[in-house]
């Protein structure tokens, strides 16, 4: 007991130079958590795109095989490995993700503008329509739009695309509304710039920052409706393996006792996102410094 | 009193109109999406009844008007509307009306207590966060919100379906009733042990929104001049949490909660699907991959109406109930 607590005096003495992120301040730290994270996030999605279609052949001999060694996350109905699967159907995941939010992430910030910046008819309008996307649960407006183009990929992006720009938009417009009024603005109005001129010296350079974070911000969503909706059987073929997809066929093997078709895939799932959650919340602190501190 | 009263009637007619246009804008977009569709709903009607000679497919056609154009059939399918008609259902052979209504019924008994579970652990959890803000109770609970908003509901329903209804037994595997029992012979308790594990699921997707927001809120009241000043009269603890707190956080709280509906019908059509709960969310992803026209049209319009009176109730609470919003208005 007494050499415990000599211990933890000790611990407590040095732990300062031993962990020496502690030292660091919040926007230091922030930015070297960022490069860890991003590099981790590419190494996984890295490894998925090079895994070969050879590595998830079915094998019958190794069907149905809980966790071991050799298969760590262990095998599927046709003897599948559900690591090599997982990973490779996380960067078809994820690419599907990043490409929808990309281009949710352009509509969002275009429409924030065009709202803030043009007459106030369009600014109603364009309101009108922020909440018309935001009455349609997204699940049904997803599984809507998917059926429009004949399930698929295709259905998929333009769903993710197309209902996740509002709350961006939103976003923007506020920020528009707000730049608009500094005095700044109103002075290099009164000497003649145009309104254009304005938008590209004075408004992108605020709106970029935000318009990035609100893009990274955006990933984890994308990324959990892609799942959620290719599990529900919209989106890419069966023999594409995302995430969903996999979860999907697990739901018939469940009351088999195969759990580790479900568990493991899910772990993987939550992981990446959580990842890119933090990667996000840390990018945020060090593109913008006033509300680093919190 | 006069005025208020007339203020409330004011904010509803505005929201009311606004609903309406929003109705109406999701019945031509949506009837727009199933127009283009590649996927033809008369060839999934013929593969279901078996071959078909071109007359007979023609016929069909005809009868579902098929063969005009589509600004003819939107008319044609909004008049019907007016008229209470949502069509019948391909995939249940039934009117859309009777199949929405029955399972709104069983969606509606889920989204209410997973609702109400989520509000209740949501807010309370949002208040101990933020009366212990910076605290290892706020450090804790915000971790596991953020860690809960990054974890998909699909996947937590089958984790939850492995451990309770298949490891332990605690749980049936799914549906709404035991399978085999005519709908008359079930007891309340029956459905409620069906129910439980999908609403539990369901509310842990949506309570940590409100507890995060709850908890900023909490912070901020904490931080005002009137906290400072009951402070500095000797009030603490649970009277300083029951006399500012609680007052100034539960109707904000509660809005945003009626604002929720969105999220809480998109995740009830996931668990829906998880424990097999036959309710408008599973029969709205069936329509869909069975191309069943009417049906999805149906529940699309009918989830829409769902979400539009949650923002509306929560529009009108905000008007109606917080003196400082009512007076600033008039």
């Amino acid at each position: 007991m007494k050499k415990l607590r000599q211990w933890l005096f000790h611990w407590q003495q040095w732990k300062t130079p031993l962990l020496p992120m502690k030292r660091l301040n919040v926007r230091t730290k922030a930015f070297a958590l960022t490069v860890i994270l991003f590099s981790l996030i590419v190494t996984i999605y890295g490894v998925g795109i090079l895994i070969p279609q050879k590595a998830v052949a079915t094998d019958f001999a190794h069907a149905k095989q809980p966790p071991s060694w050799q298969h760590l996350f262990g095998t599927d109905n046709l003897g599948r490995d559900i690591l090599v699967r997982t990973l490779k159907g996380m960067s078809v995941s994820v690419t599907i993700g990043i490409v929808a939010s990309c281009i949710s992430a352009v509509i969002g910030i275009l429409i924030g503008i065009a709202a803030a910046v043009g007459s106030r008819f369009w600014d109603s309008v364009i309101n009108w329509l922020i909440d018309l996307i935001m009455g349609i649960p997204h699940t049904v407006f997803i599984i809507l739009i998917s059926f429009a183009l004949g399930r698929g990929l295709k259905g998929l992006l333009a769903g993710i695309a197309a209902t996740h720009w509002a709350s961006l938009a939103r976003l923007i417009r506020g920020e528009v509304l707000q730049l608009r009024n500094q005095h700044y603005i109103t002075v290099s109005r009164r000497l003649g710039k145009s309104g254009s001129w304005i938008l590209i010296h004075h408004m992108l350079p605020h709106l970029v920052p935000q318009f990035l974070v609100g893009l990274i911000l955006m990933f984890p969503h994308a990324i959990l409706h892609e799942a959620s909706i290719s599990f529900l059987g919209y989106g890419l073929p069966p023999e594409q393996p995302a995430v969903g997809i996999i979860l999907a066929e697990s739901m018939t093997y469940l009351s088999a006792g195969m759990w580790w078709m479900a568990v493991f895939p899910g772990l993987v799932l939550v992981l990446i996102v959580w990842l890119i959650d933090q990667l996000g919340e840390n990018l945020r602190r060090v593109i913008d410094p006033f509300h680093a501190q919190e | 009193m006069k005025n208020t009263v007339k203020q409330i009637v004011l904010l509803f007619l505005k929201n009311s109109i606004r609903m309406l246009s929003l109705l109406f804008a999701v019945s031509i977009i949506s009837f727009a999406l199933v127009s283009v569709s590649p996927i033809d709903p008369v060839q999934q009607y013929i593969m279901g009844i078996g071959p078909v000679s071109e007359e007979q497919r023609a016929e069909i056609e005809a009868y579902w008007g098929l063969d005009r154009p589509p600004v003819a059939r939107y008319i044609r399918w909004l008049s019907a509307l007016f008229r209470g008609d949502f069509g019948t259902s391909l995939l249940y052979r039934r009117p859309v009306t009777e199949i929405i209504l029955e399972r709104f019924q069983n969606s509606l008994v889920l989204m209410l207590c997973a609702w109400g579970v989520s509000g209740i652990i949501g807010f309370s959890l949002g208040c101990v966060m933020g009366m212990n803000q910076g605290k290892w109770q706020d450090r804790l609970f915000r971790k596991l919100c953020y860690f809960l908003s990054s974890v998909p509901t699909f996947w937590l329903g089958l984790v939850f379906l492995l451990l309770f209804s298949v490891r332990l037994g605690w749980f049936p595997v799914g549906f709404s009733t035991p399978i085999g029992m005519r709908n008359s012979e079930v007891r309340i308790w029956q459905r409620l042990h069906h129910l439980a594990l999908p609403a539990f699921t369901l509310s842990l997707m949506s309570f940590s929104d409100i507890a995060l927001h709850t908890r900023q809120k909490m912070i901020d009241v904490m931080n005002s001049a009137y906290v400072l000043f009951a402070r500095a009269r000797g009030e603490f603890g649970w009277t300083l949490f029951v006399r500012h707190g609680l007052r100034n956080t539960l109707l904000p709280a509660l809005t945003l909660q009626f604002a929720s509906f969105a999220e809480l019908f998109g995740g009830s059509v996931l668990a829906e699907n998880v424990f097999s709960y036959p309710g408008l969310g599973s029969a709205v992803s069936a329509a869909g991959l069975h191309s069943d026209v009417p049906l999805l049209l149906g529940i699309t319009l009918f989830s829409t109406l769902f979400v539009c009176i949650g923002n509306m109730t929560a529009n009108l609470l905000y008007g109606v109930i917080d003196p400082k919003i009512r007076e600033a208005q008039s």
